[in-house]
Parts: C-alpha cells; structure tokens; sequence
C-alpha cells in the first residue's frame, strides 16, 4: 500500500464524519428487508427503493462525503502541505486517493444494493446493481475530488449538483438526463439485468462513454489544479 | 531600500541558492509582495518585518505554494511554482500547525521519508527525529505533544530527506525561551553545515540571536538587507521621540535644547515632544537637567517603540 493511500484512509476512518456514511445504507438495507418480509409487490417498492433511495440519495451522498474528504479534509486543515512538499508528480497524490474514495464508496453502497436488489428480484439484478454503483461511484468521486480543489464549499456545491441538476431538473426536465451520473449508472444496470424495475430514456452506450469521460476528465483536471495548488495568503 | 551587503557568508559544502527575481504578487488590488529581489545563500537568514508585511506570502512563493504575479522564484535555476521535483532540494515548515494528530512523531516522519522515497526510511526517520531531540516523545501521538514538540517534530518531517533550503514561517511563535533557544541553535547548527535556512519572524528578538543575515520587510518591500548588526545599529541610532510631562514644561524645553543629544522639541497642550538623536544620552541626560532647574518629570514615555515605527523608519531612511 502506497503512502498516500495509508495516510488517506487513516485520515478518512479517523475523522467523526466517516460515522455519517452509516445510516443512508442501512436505511436502504432495513426498507427492502421490510418490503420483502410484508410481502410487498416488489414492482412497488423496487424502483423507489433501488432507484429513489439507493441510485438518487445513498450513492451520490456517500461518494460526496468520501469524495469531497479524502483531499478536501486535508485542504482544510492544511495537512496537505506535508504531501505536497515532497518530490512526488501530482497524479501520485490523486490517483491513490481516488482509488481510496472510490473503493471505499463503492464497498459502501454496492452491498446494500446488491442485498436489495436480490431481495426485489434477482442475484442478477443484485450484482448489476453493485457494477453499476460501483462505476456510478468512480464517477462521482473523480467529480467531487476534482470538485475539492475549484472550490472551497465542494460539499455544497456537490449537494446542488445532486439534488437540484440530478435530482429536480433530472425529473422535469428530460434532456439534463443524458448529463446525470444517476441516469448513467440506471442504465448500465439495466443492461446487464434487464428488469421492469429500473427505467431510463439514456441509451447504454452513452452512459458507458460518459460515465468514463467523466472520470478520466475529472481526474485530469484534479491532477493539473493540484500542480498549482496555492496556500491562501494570509496576508491576503 | 537600503542595501547594506547581500553577499552571504562563503559555503562550506555544495549548496543551492534561492533567487528571487523581482518577484511581486497582488491579490485583487492589494499588493502584497512588491518587486522584491533577493539573493539566498547558505547559512542562517531571518526574514524580519511587522504583521502584514507580506513575509508569509513571499515564503510562500519560495516554496511553491503560490504563483509570482511577477517575477520569478528560481532554486538553482529552476522555478518553483509547478515544480515538485524541487522537494527533493527544498523543505518546508509552514506556520500553520497542520499535523495529523493520529500519529505518532515517529510515524509520521517516517510518512514524510516514504513519500520522499528514501532508500532506508527507517533511519532516515530515526536520524531527523534526534536532531530535534524528540527521541523520547517519539511514540506517543501527535495529539499530546506542546507546541514546542509539535514544531520540533514537523521541523524534523522538513529535514528528514535532508534538504539544502529550509523555509520556516515564524518557527519561534507560541515556544518558551527554552525552547526558542533551542531552535536557534538547530538552525545554527544546519546554517553552518551549508544549509541554507530562511526563517521568518515579527519579533526583532528573536533574530538578535542569529548572526547571519536578515532580510527586512516592510508593506510588502524589501526595506533592508544585509549583516543584522548592521541593521540593528541603524535602528538604535535613529531618532528617537519622547512624550515628556513636566512641572514647568516651557522651563524644562529650554533647558532641553540646550543638550547635546536632543535634536529637536515641541512644546503642546499635552506636554513636551523630544526629538533625541541618542537613546542612552537623553535619558541619562534628562534627569540632571531636570534636577538643576528644580523641575519634577511626571512622565517619559518613548513614543515610537513600536515595531511599526522601527521598521518604517528602515523605510524612510
């Protein structure tokens, strides 16, 4: 294990804020339990619960909480500096700590999922849930790490972006759909368990293209602002 | 600007030099660092200037941590704004207090070594951990050390890949003397192996007790540099001003104008202003006179004290 990945999960298991990632998956765990043990249609529950919950709030939320930490914590506090003096390319410094958010958010959130989606319907459609969240959550981490670095609220600027352009626009207004990491990760679930359950008008080779564009694109905007990362004056 | 002598004491090793080619940067409509120029070389240099002179933003820019508005910050000829690689020559203690308090001191320098790839990090760790002195410390978490300790340890996180510039941004705040002291002659002891070692500071104390140079900075310009006995001479033989309150204020100015040290004097509502070109003189002086005439002194207060003043007087001049 690299360095920065040591330092970065410690940074990130250390912190309180961590304890916030666990009610959202255990809420999702705990309704389809529920669901399924009353007897519910799962075609009742399914998509509110595996779409509404699960793809709109829980993965979004916690690849925001992860994502926005494992650099912007250390941008906060100033602990970064000690990364950054030291001879390392920058990609060095992101990458690892992508792979961190991204892992870490997908452990999160594909196994209540996976958990869900079997109960609803099928093993398949349970591990197409957790491939699909866990591309979902590659995604939204490159966004939101690059997202630490434009800005000093990424935390708020990651919650419009996923509540107001995902979660309204993404209800009323069709075309923001085709930009939508949640409609990306519908899709692509859709496609390797076809269901009644999940529905989008995103075709699958758009959100395949995207979903990596995104990632890739992201990451290489995190690479170059952490090259010219600036210690805010305080004499400013 | 007053330029007294930039040329540093000859290196004793092979070392790397720090030049800053007139070297500004403004936030908005603020200037904060204005067309310095400056020249560092090995041993010890003190970056010396009040609050908000712009000491912080320019360490900042010699560390690569901010971009020159203009100008240009090279080490050995090479920039270092978008430059890591100049890591492995530079080292760095920001004046923040930023540590991960969830390691140890030894931890977390051997942290600093890996990440600067050290063919034996352990010892390189071990190494940077006894010049500071924290071997005893060393396994206890960050989160309980003094302040002290916690500078000496990321101190120790700098100097771990034993860099040939360190940067320190007011290393001394917040240590007791003892450990003041301690630093002092750390620093000392790097300057004279051939390091080349910038702290900065707003205390003028505290870099009476380095002899190397200092750089001085005022309202974002370099206002002096050179040797620091220098530039501590011509701070003691400026003009220095007195608030005086007499029984016979008139009586007393009269008398005053008379002596050798006292250049010039004001007679106002609220007492005296004197204008002394000797600090000793006029205040041994200003008691006989006093006695002589039979005036009772009620109060001498040396007006401009301040660092402000100290420094803008380095300015002016």
């Amino acid at each position: 294990m690299s360095t920065v990945t040591w330092i970065t999960a410690r940074g990130l298991f250390g912190r309180r804020r961590f304890l916030l990632l666990l009610p959202l998956p255990a809420l999702l765990l705990a309704l389809a339990i529920l669901s399924r043990s009353l007897g519910v249609d799962p075609g009742q529950w399914g998509p509110a619960v595996l779409v509404g919950l699960g793809l709109a709030v829980v993965l979004p939320v916690v690849s925001l909480i992860i994502g926005t930490g494992v650099l912007g914590a250390e941008i906060d506090d100033g602990t970064v500096v000690h990364i950054l003096t030291k001879p390392l390319p920058r990609w060095q410094i992101v990458l690892p700590k992508l792979a961190v958010a991204t892992g870490v958010s997908a452990a999160t959130v594909a196994v209540p999922l996976y958990v869900a989606g079997v109960l609803a319907h099928s093993v398949r459609l349970g591990l197409a849930l957790a491939a699909a969240s866990a591309l979902g959550a590659l995604a939204y981490s490159a966004l939101f790490l690059a997202l630490s670095l434009l800005t000093r609220r990424p935390v708020l600027l990651g919650l419009v972006y996923v509540l107001i352009w995902e979660g309204l626009l993404g209800r009323f207004v069709d075309g923001t759909k085709v930009l939508s990491v949640q409609q990306w990760v519908i899709a692509l679930a859709d496609r390797m368990a076809p269901t009644d359950l999940l529905g989008t008008t995103v075709s699958v080779p758009v959100a395949g293209v995207l979903t990596a564009l995104l990632a890739a694109g992201c990451t290489v905007l995190a690479v170059d602002r952490l090259r010219s990362f600036s210690v805010a004056g305080e004499t400013s | 600007m007053t330029t007294i002598s930039t040329e540093p004491a000859a290196p004793a090793t092979p070392a790397s030099t720090l030049d800053l080619a007139g070297v500004s940067r403004w936030y908005g409509n603020v200037v904060a660092v204005n067309d310095v120029t400056m020249r560092l070389g090995p041993g010890v240099t003190g970056l010396l200037g009040p609050n908000g002179a712009g000491k912080t933003t320019l360490l900042h820019m010699m560390a690569g941590f901010l971009a020159p508005s203009r100008g240009e910050v090279t080490l050995d000829g090479a920039p270092t704004w978008r430059n890591p690689d100049v890591y492995r020559r530079l080292g760095l203690v920001s004046e923040r207090e930023a540590v991960h308090t969830f390691l140890s001191a030894y931890e977390f320098v051997l942290a600093s070594a890996k990440l600067h790839r050290l063919p034996d990090p352990e010892d390189a760790a071990r190494r940077a951990i006894a010049l500071v002195e924290m071997e005893g410390a060393q396994d206890r978490k960050i989160g309980t050390y003094s302040k002290g300790m916690r500078q000496r340890t990321r101190v120790a996180a700098a100097l771990v890949h034993e860099p040939r510039v360190l940067l320190l941004d007011e290393p001394f705040n917040g240590m007791d003397p003892r450990q003041r002291l301690h630093m002092m002659a750390l620093l000392h002891r790097l300057g004279d192996a051939g390091r080349t070692i910038l702290f900065s500071s707003h205390i003028l104390e505290e870099v009476e007790q380095v002899s190397g140079t200092v750089q001085v900075m005022v309202a974002g310009r370099l206002a002096a540099s050179g040797d620091y006995r220098t530039i501590r001479r011509l701070m003691t033989n400026r003009p220095h001003v007195f608030a005086v309150r007499s029984t016979d204020d008139r009586a007393l100015a009269v008398a005053l104008i008379a002596e050798e040290s006292v250049t010039g004097v004001e007679l106002g509502p609220a007492g005296l202003t004197v204008r002394a070109g000797d600090y000793g003189a006029f205040t041994r002086a200003l008691p006989k006179i006093a006695l002589a005439r039979g005036l009772r002194v009620r109060s001498l207060t040396p007006e401009d004290e301040s660092l402000e003043s100290v420094f803008s007087y380095l300015v002016g001049s």
